[in-house]
């Protein structure tokens, strides 16, 4: 990460006696896309509420550009924010929705005509400037809510669930629209969401938060192939989770149900006896013995659901169970509920979780 | 036609019949001041009457500030109740009713006491003062009305996240409810208006107590001295009204349809 632009030092926030956010910190470089990914109640809208100045942190710091602007009011920090339900100002135009931060900060007209006129370019939406909010789709009047929060160049972008209201197919278009508009505005983004897939597609590194905390802070590719919670792991994409008990730390072998499975250099600090959780993506598990792949467990198949290309396949493996995909062979029959398998994976691939 | 459809008709006759009657009555009567043909000199009698004139000026003067005293006090207060305290709406709401259930010549006679020449704020020693008690009094007997039409048109918008967006663009307190807030419940502002202005205009116990030239207390007089005259002036205020509620719904069609909401 470049030098931070935004720092959010050991901010804490409560209500009453409910703390929401606690001990947070997050460093963002200038120009970075981070998302805060979490679920309902994770406090990732309240950490963003704090960095606008809707909310007041209880402790901590947080300052822009070197700035502290903790107790700044909302007005006085220039960000731009996009909130999930537009906000667009009903009895004002387009174009005088993206003018309003320019005509409040007592910008001349020629400049905010022009201004106006660019972002209407690069919302791709040059015509539209005449129409009122309630006159175009949902998609139409996030971009005008995004040129709206761009218009007076603020220093930091704020998204909060910008995406959420609106449909799959656009949801997806609008996506890739704001991170192009990002990188070519080199604007510092904080974006808010609880779509992981939206949120690995669209960042530089993503926090993912759970009650309050930070569980982990990394890139895309870190986050979904190296969880550092349980919790990540289980948030972010599909995961199998198989309870063991550490045979020998040593040697790294762990038992799962009747079988053993070798984990070297992954079992540092265990004891023997003590309980893990190994977290396997679906994709890193086959059926049958494959070669390549140092681990195997037997099981029984619970379930099979044919989905055309592929095919979901639960198999049983005691207390536990897994679920694998495998590819539609129109040469072999699918597996039959009932019968005793084999599922295969690299040891590599095995995330040891710790609660 | 269908059963129900013919019971609704004659329920709609029955209380348009209720409703009218009276109305058109009036009306013929008013017209009959000349012997033997309908004429309009009742109206051109009222209309001549500088009284008439004189009171009708008064209390359009008093409604106006009535108007502008209601605005300042409700608007702000409903906003910010919606904004920042919701869990007080039950109470505020109540408060607002209270004019409905107390009646106008309590507050009058608790005026009289709390604001004579002797007290500490002697409203009722100069005649300025007399104006402004009445136009405190009219504002507080057209809070029930005044504040249901603003807290329903805040209804209608996202009050916090309109705000929020507003504030995060750079905007103050004025210029949010000025050019955000306001233009987005004026029309709901103008009901409560013209509401107001009907009430102000036949009021006749709080400004016959204060013993303020106002229209009510000349409807009473008239009424009490004159045969036709009172008919006319009672069509008179019913057309005052009626336009009142006729402006109210033209200029609905001009309120700002909102973009989650649209009509």
């Amino acid at each position: 990460m470049a030098e931070s632009f935004l720092s959010i030092r050991n901010v804490k926030k409560s209500f009453g006696a409910a703390t929401v956010v606690q001990d947070f910190n997050l460093d963002v470089g200038r120009g970075e896309f981070v998302s805060f990914l979490g679920p309902s109640g994770c406090g990732k809208t309240t950490v963003l509420r704090m960095v606008a100045g809707f909310e007041e942190p209880s402790a901590g710091r947080i300052s822009i550009g070197g700035q502290d602007v903790t107790r700044l009011k909302p007005n006085q920090r220039n960000i731009g924010m996009v909130f999930q339900a537009y906000a667009l100002f009903p009895n004002l135009t387009v174009a005088q929705n993206i003018a309003f931060g320019l005509r409040v900060a007592g910008v001349g007209k020629a400049e905010t005509d022009k201004r106006v006129a660019e972002m209407l370019d690069l919302i791709k939406l040059p015509e539209y400037g005449s129409r009122y909010p309630y006159q175009l789709s949902g998609g139409q009047q996030q971009r005008v809510a995004l040129a709206r929060a761009l218009a007076p160049k603020p220093k930091v972008l704020l998204l909060d669930e910008p995406l959420s209201a609106l449909d799959a197919k656009v949801r997806v278009s609008l996506r890739d629209e704001i991170r192009a508009i990002q990188r070519n505005l080199g604007i510092t983004t904080i974006f808010v969401t609880h779509d992981q897939e939206e949120a690995l597609s669209i960042s530089d590194r993503i926090v993912v938060m759970y009650n309050g905390r930070a569980e982990q802070l990394g890139t895309p590719f870190e986050i979904y192939n190296r969880p550092a919670t349980k919790f990540v792991a289980n948030f972010v994409g599909t995961l199998n989770v198989l309870e063991g008990t550490v045979a020998d730390p040593a040697a790294g072998t762990v038992r799962v149900n009747d079988g053993e499975v070798v984990l070297k250099g992954k079992l540092n600090g265990a004891r023997p006896g003590e309980t893990l959780s190994l977290a396997l993506r679906p994709e890193a598990i086959s059926l049958g013995r494959q070669p390549g792949r140092d681990a195997s467990l037997g099981g029984r198949i619970s379930e099979v659901s044919f989905l055309g290309s592929v095919i979901r396949v639960k198999v049983g493996l005691g207390s536990n169970s897994v679920s694998l995909d495998t590819f539609n062979n129109p040469a072999s029959p699918p597996p039959v509920v009932g019968e005793q398998a084999e599922i295969s994976f690299s040891s590599v691939d095995v995330l040891v979780l710790h609660d | 036609m269908k059963r129900s459809s013919v019971w609704a008709w004659v329920t709609f006759i029955v209380g348009a019949s209720y409703f009218f009657i009276p109305l058109i009555a009036t009306l013929e009567f008013s017209l009959r001041m000349r012997r033997g043909e309908y004429s309009f000199d009742a109206y051109r009698i009222v209309f001549g009457d500088d009284r008439f004139q004189a009171t009708f000026s008064f209390s359009v003067i008093i409604a106006v500030f009535t108007i502008l005293l209601g605005v300042l006090v409700v608007v702000p207060t409903a906003y910010w109740i919606r904004l920042r305290m919701p869990h007080l709406r039950p109470i505020v709401e109540f408060i607002t009713l209270l004019p409905l259930i107390i009646p106008a010549i309590v507050i009058v006679f608790g005026y009289i006491r709390m604001y004579g020449s002797n007290s500490p704020l002697p409203f009722l020693a100069t005649t300025w003062g007399t104006n402004a008690l009445l136009t405190i009094g009219y504002a507080t007997l057209a809070l029930p009305y005044m504040y249901r039409a603003v807290d329903t048109g805040l209804r209608t918008i996202d009050v916090r996240t309109l705000t929020e967006a507003a504030q995060i663009l750079g905007a103050g307190w004025a210029t949010i409810i000025t050019r955000i807030i306001l233009p987005n419940v004026l029309i709901a502002v103008l009901s409560g208006a013209f509401l107001t202005f009907a009430i102000v205009i036949g009021e006749f116990t709080m400004a016959s107590l204060l013993n303020r030239p106002a229209f009510g207390p000349y409807l009473q007089n008239i009424g009490a001295n004159r045969a036709y005259e009172p008919a006319a002036l009672a069509i008179i205020a019913f057309a005052i009204t009626w336009g009142c509620m006729s402006v109210i719904q033209f200029l609905a069609r001009f309120a700002p349809r909102s973009a989650n909401r649209p009509n």
